[in-house]
């Protein structure tokens, strides 16, 4: 499915942020921190990291609309410093915000946009009667934007973005907000195109997202990668097999958390459940009880990209 | 029809030239203004009603009008001022408040720079926009003079493109200051601005009412020289000051634009 070609290649990827203040120098800060990033042809890539792990800011980079700051970054082997509007004619975007024209009607955005592509008109026409299907919004062509929901928009802002039929489409949280009915439309809409071999670079912060989708992941915190692999991989490699949940009344979950500490390899606080990382995580429920423990409620479950993230960052995906 | 879907498959995105992307912008706000033709139109009126109220109103009363060491009445010394007039409020008004919109609130130009287009194309395009609508009311305006008598030489038939350099020149000056804008009471500088110099521009009465320092500054204003070029045009009194008046506006809307593309790199490619 994946061939070799180098679609991004990121060395020492650098983004500062300078904050001006009224007096004295401005404060720089520095959202992304030297990161190296591969993506192949084909591969769907997905970054995942807490708020502020300066995720979007590596999205816009490598949209060509935040010049870099330090390191390398090509995308198709080219400068994004000078070869700008050559890369953005052959990549989708769905930003992490809407910026859907709310002007115009559904259709005119998509005409409008298309036409930004240098696409000739009936070429646009003819698309847009496909995406507006592709995304089932056909009956809404002529429905001002105001009026959608946002799932609707979140929708039309990815139909937009295959206008151009990308070669690498980012996507920046493209669920976010949504229920989960029209997540599916969405994940699936995503799986079709990663099969005609479009490439897809992804941010999220559902790991039932990422593992549905993602077929190499990068956990970023606070500018850095901190893990690579594919989904499997990471939870291979950063947590047990199985991880048994336990919940005691409110309060009382870390005051009991040094009694169970040394019935798995790791025990995992959380405000309101302790996380036993266990490769038998109902043995390691027995002897909780076994203990004259008596846990609210008890859950074991095979671990996921949740646990790794826990362990990675110190935080839960939703925070 | 299988002709058709082979292009569909096959036609490739690149990236639009100049002068395309500036049709396509024009064409983007031609769209959106379909909708509300009504606040297109209202622009128009104010600079008519001063035309129909100082002009022909006041012009009544007034008596033994000179312009250049000629009698003239009083209407045709208004009116070209007024076509002056007329395209910088059709320009200022995309320029400043729509433009603030776009910039601030729409997100319309994020929406833009994900495509192929540059800041320079979005400048350009915006620009042009500003530029027609100011042309499109002097044009209107125009019409207006020639069905009440008001053209007295053939010269006037370049008021309409004299117009367009205005709109250039407010069009351009007044996004490269919005973009300075923080909130909408800034806009209040605007109106502080514009107010004045439609008012003493040599609009109602000609500058020489002035002691000389003043004088001087007001023949500094983009709008005095728009308003001369136009009344130039439609008495037929062309001179070197004209070419001066050209030459001003033109200057104005370049560094206006350069402004304007320094200041969106900065305020959107962050
Ligand atoms: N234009 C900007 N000016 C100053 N600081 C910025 C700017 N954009 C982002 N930052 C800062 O950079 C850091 C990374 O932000 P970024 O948007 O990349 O995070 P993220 O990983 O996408 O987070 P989220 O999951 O919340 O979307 C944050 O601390 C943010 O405050
Ligand atoms: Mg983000």
């Amino acid at each position: 499915m994946s061939d070799q070609t180098s679609m991004i290649s990121a060395r020492g990827l650098r983004k500062s942020f300078v904050q001006r203040s009224r007096k004295g120098p401005g404060i720089e800060f520095e959202a992304v921190r030297g990161i190296d990033v591969d993506v192949r042809r084909g591969v769907a890539f997905g970054f995942l990291g807490p708020n502020g792990a300066g995720k979007s800011s590596t999205m816009r980079m490598i949209c060509c609309v935040s010049p870099v700051s330090g390191g390398e970054l090509r995308i198709f082997g080219l400068d994004p410093a000078t070869h700008g509007p050559e890369i953005r004619s052959r990549i989708g975007v769905c930003p992490q915000e809407d910026t859907l024209d709310n002007e115009l009607n559904v259709w005119e955005n998509l005409y409008v946009y298309g036409r930004y592509f240098g696409l000739p008109r009936d070429v646009v026409r003819d698309r847009i009667d496909e995406l507006l299907d592709f995304v089932q919004l056909t009956e809404k062509a002529q429905a001002k934007v105001d009026d959608l929901s946002g799932g609707m928009k979140r929708r039309l802002t990815i139909a937009r973005s295959l206008i151009n039929k990308p070669e690498i489409l980012i996507l920046d949280e493209p669920t976010t907000g949504l229920d989960p009915q029209a997540r599916h439309v969405i994940w699936d809409r995503l799986f079709r195109l990663k099969q005609q071999g479009v490439t897809l670079v992804l941010t999220t912060h559902y790991m039932d997202e990422a593992e549905q989708l993602a077929d190499r992941l990068v956990v970023m915190d606070k500018g850095v990668i901190v893990a690579e692999g594919s989904p499997r991989e990471l939870i291979e490699q950063y947590s047990t097999r199985e991880v048994a949940e336990i919940r005691f009344g409110v309060g009382e979950n870390e005051a009991l958390a040094p009694k169970v500490e040394d019935l798995a390899e790791r025990v995992e606080v959380l405000p309101d459940r302790l996380l036993l990382y266990t490769d038998d995580g109902e043995r390691a429920l027995q002897d909780v009880l076994g203990r004259g423990l008596r846990p609210e409620t008890t859950l074991v479950r095979r671990a996921t990209l949740e646990d790794v993230f826990l362990r990675l960052t110190g935080r839960s995906l939703a925070d | 029809m299988a002709l058709v879907n082979t292009a569909v498959t096959t036609a490739v995105a690149r990236p639009v030239r100049p002068g395309e992307a500036v049709g396509l912008l024009v064409y983007r706000n031609l769209l959106s203004y379909r909708r509300a033709w009504f606040v297109f139109a209202t622009g128009f009126l104010e600079p008519v009603l001063y035309l129909f109220s100082i002009g022909i109103g006041v012009g009544r009363i007034v008596h033994g009008f000179e312009f250049n060491g000629e009698a003239i009445d009083y209407r045709d010394f208004v009116a070209p001022g007024m076509v002056a007039a007329s395209a910088m409020n059709g320009a200022l008004l995309d320029a400043t408040f729509g433009f603030f919109f776009k910039l601030k609130y729409d997100k319309l130009f994020d929406q833009m720079l994900a495509t192929p287009l540059t800041t320079l194309d979005v400048a350009r395009g915006e620009l042009a926009w500003s530029l027609l609508r100011g042309g499109i009311y002097s044009a209107a305006f125009v019409v207006v003079m020639l069905l009440m008598g008001l053209v007295g030489s053939w010269w006037a038939v370049l008021v309409v493109p004299a117009a367009l350099l205005i709109g250039l020149a407010f069009g351009a000056v007044g996004m490269a200051l919005t973009t300075f804008m923080r909130s909408w009471q800034d806009f209040e500088y605007v109106t502080l601005g514009m107010l004045p110099m439609f008012l003493f521009s040599a609009t109602f009465f000609p500058v020489t009412a002035y002691p000389d320092w003043l004088r001087w500054v007001v023949e500094c204003t983009p709008l005095y020289r728009g308003v001369v070029l136009c009344r130039e045009l439609t008495t037929g009194a062309l001179s070197w000051g004209s070419a001066v008046s050209v030459v001003y506006l033109v200057a104005l809307g370049v560094g206006g634009l350069v402004v304007v593309r320094r200041r969106l790199d900065r305020l959107l490619l962050k």
